[in-house]
């Protein structure tokens, strides 16, 4: 059997690699497809944890993570479209009206 | 080595080499093939934590809808012509990746490696709460209430969709 802990230091990695993503990319796409990544990453810790605990909730608790994930995405990619329609561009560092 | 060791190592190092390719490839297009890659790789490790109906979800819902819509953006916005977007490699670029680093680091430390010899094996049950039945049920009755208040999170995000992507929004309501 493999022990829980693999399964969390797999998902930690993940989730590094999606903080990676996050902070090195200044394309908005893949900064928010990393973002994906580390919700996945944390999905997969809350199936390891149920699985070895024995305790549906933390399934249930991915089916809501993947719901508002589907939210968040549509949301997300429909502010980028309207960046895109008013900058011509999705460069992070070019998107910096908020900034002081 | 077992077949759920070997599968289990197979899936990882599919989903961390995926990972890494998404996070580095210049073409918007190869990173969301790769991420695609990647949850079709955690859906085989929810199957080796027995979670069947998580695992066909993740595969209808994230690699079908969300990342079809994904796809469906970069080849909306002409994103070919923006492969030479400038990426700037510097002082900022490595600190990310230390940050990211020293993150893993203590993540590893703190949950991974301390839970010692606890947890070698899956619950018994581990088979049985996986099921769309089981599943279905908790869903249904204990939290019946947040599944139905998923409801309205998705109309908002419906309605928030529809009103940022829409054309001269404002033009028209003039």
């Amino acid at each position: 059997m493999i022990p829980l802990h693999y399964y969390l230091a797999l998902s930690a990695a993940l989730f590094a690699i999606g903080v990676v993503g996050v902070l090195t990319r200044r394309n908005a796409i893949i900064v928010f497809m990393s973002i994906e990544l580390m919700l996945n990453s944390v999905n997969l810790t809350l199936i390891a944890f149920s699985a070895y605990l024995g305790n549906s909730v933390g399934q249930i608790l991915v089916f809501f993570v993947m719901t508002v994930a589907a939210a968040e995405a549509a949301v997300g990619l429909a502010i980028i479209i309207a960046l895109y329609r008013n900058k011509q561009t999705v460069n992070i560092d070019e998107i910096n009206i908020l900034k002081w | 080595m077992t077949p759920e060791s070997f599968f289990f190592y197979l899936l990882s190092v599919l989903a961390l080499v995926s990972a890494v390719l998404m996070i580095t490839r210049r073409s918007p297009v190869v990173s969301v093939l790769y991420l695609i890659l990647n949850f079709f790789s955690l859906a085989g490790l929810y199957l080796t934590l027995n979670a069947q109906f998580i695992a066909v979800i993740q595969i209808i819902v994230y690699a079908g809808a969300i990342m079809v819509l994904f796809l469906f953006v970069v080849m909306l916005l002409r994103l070919g012509d923006e492969t030479q977007l400038v990426e700037t490699i510097g002082s900022r670029k490595l600190v990310g990746i230390g940050l990211s680093i020293a993150l893993l680091v203590e993540i590893v430390y703190i949950i991974g490696f301390r839970s010692g010899d606890k947890h070698l094996a899956q619950a018994e049950n581990a088979a049985a709460i996986g099921t769309v039945e089981s599943i279905g049920t908790e869903m249904f009755t204990r939290f019946l209430f947040p599944f139905e208040v998923t409801s309205i999170i998705l109309l908002a995000a419906i309605v928030g969709a529809v009103v940022l992507a829409k054309r001269d929004f404002n033009e028209r309501t003039k």
